[in-house]
């Protein structure tokens, strides 16, 4: 006697349990802290909150926990919180020409205002794994590099200093309407650069990696030049309309990326340099980097260039740099399809039954 | 646990958000089978697990609700499973899997058996609300295209079909006509329950959650599937019976039993099954 | 000849940064008649014609239209959902290269069905009878209606795309250098089609070509384009066999040195 399939309910309950257990790994192994996460696997965190589109490190670092490492999913568990947040005030746009310099360089000048500041950064290690960090040892408290100070001398950012001469365009704030929330409205197509910059923010960093690397290789190639990357803190701040003037509401670390790329001119303006913009949350900055290549192709339309490469593709672009969509789909496959399929077997048996048929009424 | 110790708002969502929603079910209501976008939220399920339905359902259900879920026909899926745990936790609504005591049933798949009533409402869930996705990848395309009821490529998509394989292919999920004028895809269906969309009396609401779009069937609204006139449409049909009711009407799962390839058919929509059981019917 | 004109271009003009492509032309079309636009490439005929297509946005200027209704219309003055709309519906384009006005991945019986199945025709049977009689109409086997356009030579890709163009029988029609980029035995033969076709369905055609002997054989009046402008027009026999403006002179001289 057939029995249908039942225990739904506490099959989940079973592997929620097992999750759990593996989670915490070995019992044996001390269990990992929320600080430890934050300070010593920092990077991680920024990418959560980037992509999470959520600034809280504390918050992020609990979502790597839960995720078991799984930074994809620990970005859906961010996001998932956001949802849930009121929405208190919008800030003020924040001042990178003020930020406390903790990184600076250009590729585009030897020298500058305000100098070339390495920081802390991969760019010129060995990548020779270093086993020192293999064995724990309770490290004697070392003198910690001292927290940047704000900048002694001025320290313009590259866009202006170009600017100062016009040699690049100039972003017209001014004029512009008030941003749109890709969160608030749904996104429609052509989407305007505010819409498209905060869907690249948020996005995938290995998608937008690869997009913005098949523009180097030549697909809508744009002669990029990195004239500068900052990384350091800015404050953010908010004007209640109880007292309408600003108040600084607390500090957040970002990373901006500013690229400069082939000049166009026109009948009404003189050849200037193009740009392409990247900003997140943390030290990201090859997420940063990669933004700045694809939001500069993303421009091809606007600045009379025929899009015909992947990345100068909007829709194709904006459709698919989101890793909680992608995820969300791709792994959708492991859900039953079965009633689907039956349909297909019973059209592909009924296919096959007339096309026998008509073999042998040819024959 | 009650909605007051889980800390959220009455079915999660926020009542702004829900407002949001509810003007797009307006809005699609009013023009039937037409998507309308819709700033769909990130849910604590994941894209391509029933978001769209989900938010739709979120914003419709009352206290005084009675929600049934249901994935592939029945109730007992673990994907069904979670979303009613999910509904229980944040609305602490009445469920049920009768769908006749239903006043909400969110659906993956599938339409029951039992013929819907007017007064109850179908959320179906919804992976690409788009029909002509297959046939033209751009959104800003496909969005002239409704708007100038230019379907030509639909029909030579099934032109195709009968051309090279002697019937049109499309099992599930098949492309409908709604009041002559909107282009719908009914969500993965299967071809079987696409008569059940025309002229149901019930409300037909329909969500995806990624795509973030929301497209409705108001009661009694025509709903025909593509056809040509001497290539009806026509839905699958089983030689077997239910091995475990008898059924010869309702569809079928086929489940392998051994590894000789021994099958057994037995009905897709378990509440359906279970009460033609409880009236005394038998295999 | 009816006394109504069929389509009547005024002042069209069209202009990339300082270089002005299309200089105010104008001409006027009867039913049933064939006009080429003749003239060396950047003479600004393609894009005149992609004017007229509603391809490309003129600066200046009106094509004003008679619709299935009986109607005047100016093509340039409506929104471009309306424009669309109109020139799908009633207006055929024949493309130089055949891929581009073919869908290559169906079948020639779905390619000459498909304006048929947009027109509203849902019977399968009668889609796929009307598009073999075509397929006949062009010259074609009729047992090729289930092969791939990607099978079949340029020549017959070309046939085939007349066949989807003509399909509907629509009153106007524009092609843009049909016979380009095909073997001349193949061009005189597809002219041949072509003459029979535009006489039998009695449609409007308005032809761009920089082969003056496709003007002679199709074309009853024609228009010599230089640099945007229409320096002559005519009876095609009169023009050519007797130019008026130097630039004809050369462009007639041309071929015969040829």
């Amino acid at each position: 006697m057939y029995v249908a399939v039942k225990g739904g309910e506490a099959a989940i309950d079973a592997g929620h349990a097992l999750l759990a257990e593996r989670r915490r790994g070995d019992a044996a192994v001390p269990e990992l802290s929320l600080a430890q996460i934050r300070e010593q696997l920092s990077l991680a965190v920024d990418r959560v909150m980037a992509e999470g589109a959520l600034y809280d490190p504390d918050l992020a670092a609990l979502a790597v926990k839960q995720a078991r490492g799984d930074l994809i999913e620990a970005i859906f568990l961010l996001r998932a919180y956001r949802t849930t947040l009121p929405r208190l005030a919008e800030s003020e746009p924040i001042d990178t020409g003020r930020m406390r310099v903790e990184r600076r360089i250009s590729a585009t000048f030897k020298d500058l205002p305000g100098g070339q500041i390495l920081g802390p950064t991969f760019d010129y290690t060995h990548r020779l794994l270093d086993f020192a960090l293999a064995a724990e040892r309770p490290e004697p408290p070392a003198a910690r590099a001292q927290a940047p100070a704000a900048p002694a001398e001025p320290m313009p950012r590259v866009a202006a200093i170009l600017g100062g001469e016009g040699l690049i365009e100039q972003e017209n704030a001014a004029a512009a309407a008030a941003p749109g929330d890709l969160t608030r409205a749904p996104l429609a197509y052509p989407a305007s650069r505010d819409l498209r910059l905060q869907a690249l923010a948020r996005g995938d960093e290995g998608f937008l990696l690869a997009m913005g690397y098949s523009t180097q290789r030549g697909y809508g190639h744009s002669h990029p030049f990195a004239a500068e990357i900052r990384q350091g803190r800015v404050t953010v701040e908010i004007v209640p309309p109880e007292l309408g003037f600003a108040v600084e509401i607390g500090e957040i670390a970002i990373t901006e990326c500013q690229m400069v790329n082939q000049f166009k001119g026109s009948d009404a303006a003189p050849p200037q340099f193009t740009s392409g913009y990247g900003l997140s949350f943390g030290g990201a900055e090859r997420k940063a980097m990669a933004m700045a290549l694809v939001d500069r192709a993303l421009r091809a339309a606007e600045l009379a260039e025929e899009p015909q490469a992947p990345a100068q593709d909007q829709e194709f672009v904006l459709s698919h740099a989101d890793s909680v969509e992608a995820s969300g789909f791709v792994q959708h496959l492991k859900l039953p399809h079965y009633v689907d399929f039956q349909s297909e077997l019973d059209l592909l048996r009924r296919l096959r039954r007339e096309w026998s048929a008509r073999r042998e009424a040819a024959e | 646990m009650t909605v007051a110790t889980a800390g959220y708002n009455f079915a999660y969502l926020d009542e702004q958000t829900k407002r949001m929603i509810r003007r797009a079910i307006l809005k699609a209501v009013a023009v039937p089978g037409y998507q309308v976008p819709f700033a769909g939220r990130e849910m604590p399920l994941p894209y391509g697990w029933g978001t769209g339905g989900i938010q739709v359902t979120a914003s419709i259900i009352g206290s005084e609700d009675r929600l049934k879920v249901i994935d592939q026909g029945a109730d007992d899926t673990t994907n069904a499973v979670s979303i009613r745990r999910f509904f229980a936790k944040t609305a602490g609504v009445a469920t049920t899997t009768r769908t006749s005591e239903a006043t909400i049933i969110q659906t993956r798949h599938r339409i029951p058996e039992t013929p819907l009533a007017a007064g109850q409402i179908m959320v179906f869930q919804v992976p690409i609300p788009e029909p002509l996705r297959w046939l033209e990848p751009r959104e800003t395309e496909t969005r002239r295209m409704h708007a100038q009821a230019d379907y030509g490529s639909m029909y030579v998509k099934l032109y195709e079909d009968i051309a090279r394989m002697g019937r049109i292919a499309a099992a599930y999920d098949y492309p409908v006509m709604v009041a002559g004028r909107y282009l719908m895809r009914p969500s993965p269906i299967p071809r079987f329950d696409n008569p059940k969309l025309d002229r149901s009396p019930a409300l037909l609401l329909f969500g995806a959650g990624r795509e973030k779009r929301i497209y409705a069937l108001p009661p009694h609204t025509p709903v025909k599937s593509l056809d040509f006139e001497d290539h009806p449409f026509a839905i699958e049909r089983w030689t077997e019976r239910c091995q475990r009711c008898g059924s010869g009407e309702s569809f079928l799962d086929e489940i392998v039993v051994d590894d000789r390839g021994t099958r057994r058919f037995v009905c897709s929509d378990t509440d359906h099954c279970d009460a033609r059981l409880a009236n005394g019917s038998a295999p | 000849m009816s006394e109504v004109p069929l389509l009547v271009v005024d002042h069209l003009a069209k202009r990339y940064r300082e270089r002005p492509a299309v200089r105010g032309v104008g001409f006027t079309l009867w039913p049933g008649e064939v006009l080429a636009l003749v003239g060396e490439s950047g003479s600004g005929k393609t894009t005149l014609l992609n004017m007229i297509a509603g391809r490309v946005a003129p600066n200046a200027g009106s094509v004003r239209f008679r619709v299935e209704s009986g109607d005047i219309v100016d093509l340039v003055a409506l929104s471009e959902a309306e424009r669309r709309m109109l020139v799908r519906r009633e207006i055929g384009f024949v493309h130089q290269n055949p891929r581009d006005g073919l869908r290559l991945s169906v079948s020639a019986g779905a390619n000459i069905g498909e304006p048929l199945m947009a027109a509203g025709a849902r019977h399968y049977g009668s889609i796929r009878h009307t598009a073999a009689l075509w397929l006949e109409r062009v010259e074609m086997d009729p047992r090729r209606l289930d092969d791939l356009p990607t099978s079949f030579s340029g020549g017959m890709q070309q046939r085939l795309q007349i066949a989807r163009a003509l399909v509907t029988e629509p009153r106007l029609v524009l092609m843009d250098e049909p016979t380009g980029g095909l073997d001349v035995s193949v061009q005189a033969k597809l002219l041949d089609l072509l003459r029979r076709l535009v006489g039998d369905l009695g449609i409007s055609v308005v032809l761009v070509t920089h082969d003056l002997g496709v003007a002679r054989l199709l074309a009853h009046r024609l228009l010599v384009m230089q640099q945007g402008e229409v320096v002559e027009s005519g009876v095609t026999d009169q023009v050519l066999d007797d130019p008026q403006h130097p630039y004809t002179q050369l462009l007639v001289s041309s071929v015969l040195a040829a």
